[in-house]
């Protein structure tokens, strides 16, 4: 750019006050431009606006000009002189102007704030319903299947196990393996006051087997599958596959919901039993390193300490856990509308509600196995 | 501003390459200042390759391509980025970002310079927003609230954010209903002429061929075959010779029955 950048100012002529333009009235100028313009007078007589040294000018020097001279206000300043090869554009700027600011909303105020939390009660009341007849359709989905097994997806359904079960092996067995580790340490520290470090083999084994394993299992699959259940059917609903499906006379539920849960039914009580298998493993490698025992005295010590109830307690959970997880993948996928943004929404809301309502059953079956004293 | 050269854009001897498929084979373009220019070929002929080769998205295996008098690859960022602004593109479909508003979309390439006052960018946004043909009240609406049209032109208005010589549409009117395209074709011929624009377009419309371009450049055997209506209509390569006496051709008023 060669052009000498912009310039205003406000001269004396022979009639009065004569406001005179020139340079480069460009984008490239538009910060130096604006305090110029800010700068002149306001309450100047100027009689007209010179325009004959303008080089170059686009829409926003033409709207700063515009600006300098009140457009569209009861003391407009008249424009003159301005090269005819930038006439086209002036006029265009002009005819667009001069009311292109949009009002500004409303300030907020604590009765809007008040308003919100209103609205996010009513929300979730409503997502919550809005689940419940979802699992209400699940079930019939569910039914109509059971009675021509026939019209099953068995492929889906052994992909979904594959990619929930097989896949999560790795992550879900160093997790567990850790968290057996973290107790067997942390139990054994506290337990050596009381000079009953052999306890801790009770800690590890009822911990691990009744809550650790099958949590941790849940949250690690919520975060993992969950989450992939809502983006594919969400990913389905924007490409309007979903729809697709629908006048195809094919039950999305039946499609796309029935075989992730079943898949999830079968796969997590595996993960759960495997979570418990490395949990009481690294329970047993840290109670090998930081008590005097054995690999051999703490498998025994753990057959006589933990009864097969404690371990079904833990199974018992998995396949609630593993519906209420992949409902909620499902749910929150099929709610996707429109927007590629609208998938990410939801898949994120799809963890936060699968791991709150996994906690919220655990703390359910707590007080139902304290109840029947198990 | 004053035309230095006579040519905006001079491509020569461009080469477009992936895997196997060769796409552009020693293919040369000249754009003029000021025009506006129909790129049309069939589908899979290299259009959008092209553009994303001129506008730098897409490096080419051989060829020089100058733009506005500069030889882009042997340009730095920074200088590619001043270059960059000097040209805007409206994607198909928009490519607003969701997650900003309208009037958010069209600051975005001017808070990336970084010396505009706010005020000002609110100002040139809403300006910006009725020059598309919008009214100012759409400032403060996201994308999912508009429609196809409405996407379109806020695209337009982005593209414009900055003033740039050189506008880059690909398929501007695919979408919208014929009212809605000749309206739209109406709206870029008017800001060609008032901004002194060059445009570049990709179009299968042939309305907007007839109606908004100096010239038509035709991507056939990996070349381009550049010429007014009238001269490609006597061009005897029979993809030409279908293109432009089809039946849709005849419908859109350009071949006579």
């Amino acid at each position: 750019m060669t052009d000498q950048p912009g310039w205003i100012k406000l001269a004396q002529g022979r009639d009065g006050a004569v406001l005179q333009a020139g340079g480069a009235w460009t984008v490239e100028y538009a910060a130096d431009l604006d305090r110029q313009v800010e700068a002149l007078p306001k309450e100047s007589a100027a009689r007209v606006l010179e325009l004959s040294e303008i080089e170059a000018i686009d829409t926003a020097g033409a709207w700063l000009l515009a600006r300098a001279t009140g457009q569209g206000e009861s003391k407009e300043i008249p424009w003159q002189n301005l090269p005819a090869e930038f006439q086209p554009l002036a006029e265009r700027v002009l005819t667009a102007g001069p009311k292109v600011i949009p009002d500004h909303p409303r300030p907020r105020t604590v009765l809007d704030w008040v308003a919100d939390v209103g609205a996010g009660v009513e929300e979730a009341l409503e997502e919550s319903l809005n689940l419940i007849a979802f699992f209400g359709e699940f079930v019939l989905a569910t039914g109509r299947v059971i009675a021509r097994p026939r019209r099953f997806r068995w492929i889906p359904l052994l992909v979904h196990i594959e990619q929930t079960g097989i896949n999560a092996l790795p992550i879900v067995g160093l997790i567990s393996f850790l968290v057996g580790v973290v107790l067997a340490y942390q139990g054994a520290d506290q337990l050596r006051q009381f000079n009953a470090q052999f306890l801790t083999v009770n800690m590890v084994g009822i911990s691990v087997l009744r809550e650790m394993g099958i949590l941790l299992t849940a949250i690690v699959v919520a975060g993992r599958s969950g989450s992939a259940f809502t983006a594919q059917i969400g990913t389905m609903q924007v490409s309007e596959e979903v729809d697709a499906l629908r006048t195809m006379g094919l039950d999305p539920m039946e499609v796309l919901a029935l075989p992730r849960v079943a898949a999830l039914i079968i796969t997590l009580p595996i993960l759960t039993f495997f979570a418990d298998l490395m949990g009481l493993l690294g329970g047993g490698v840290m109670c090998v390193l930081l008590i005097d025992m054995t690999f051999g005295q703490f498998v025994g010590r753990l057959n006589d300490v933990v009864t097969a109830t404690q371990f079904w307690v833990g199974m018992v959970k998995a396949p609630v856990f593993a519906i209420l997880i992949a409902l909620v993948g499902c749910f929150e996928g099929l709610r996707v509308t429109g927007s590629a943004e609208s998938v990410g929404k939801m898949t994120t809301r799809s963890v936060v509600e699968g791991i709150f309502l996994v906690i919220i059953f655990d703390a359910l079956f707590s007080i139902l196995f304290s109840i029947l004293s198990i | 501003m004053p035309a230095r050269t006579p040519n905006v854009i001079e491509i020569r001897s461009l080469v477009n390459r992936f895997g196997e498929q060769v796409l552009h084979d020693g293919l040369d373009l000249d754009i003029r200042r000021g025009e506006v220019l129909g790129v049309v070929g069939g589908s899979g002929s290299g259009k959008s390759v092209l553009l994303r080769t001129i506008i730098g998205l897409n490096r080419p295996v051989e060829g020089d391509i100058r733009v506005l008098g500069q030889l882009t690859r042997e340009l730095d960022d920074e200088a590619l980025r001043r270059l960059q602004t000097r040209w805007g593109v409206l994607f198909q479909n928009g490519a607003l970002f969701s997650s900003l508003t309208v009037a958010e979309n069209i600051q975005a390439p001017m808070r990336e310079r970084g010396d505009i006052p706010l005020e000002l960018m609110e100002e040139l946004a809403g300006l910006k927003v009725k020059l598309v043909g919008l009214p100012v009240e759409a400032t403060a609406k996201y994308p999912s609230q508009l429609s196809g049209g409405m996407k379109k032109r806020v695209g337009l208005a982005r593209a414009l954010a900055l003033d740039p010589e050189i506008l880059f549409l690909d398929e501007p009117t695919a979408g919208l209903d014929p009212i809605g395209a000749a309206d739209f074709d109406q709206l870029i011929r008017s800001l060609q002429q008032s901004l002194g624009l060059t445009v570049v377009m990709i179009t299968h419309d042939l309305d907007s061929l007839v109606t908004i371009c100096d010239r038509i450049a035709v991507l056939v055997d990996k070349k381009i075959k550049v010429g007014t209506l009238a001269e490609l209509m006597r061009d005897p390569h029979p993809w030409i010779q279908s293109y432009f006496h089809g039946p849709r051709a005849r419908a859109a008023g350009i071949a006579a029955d």
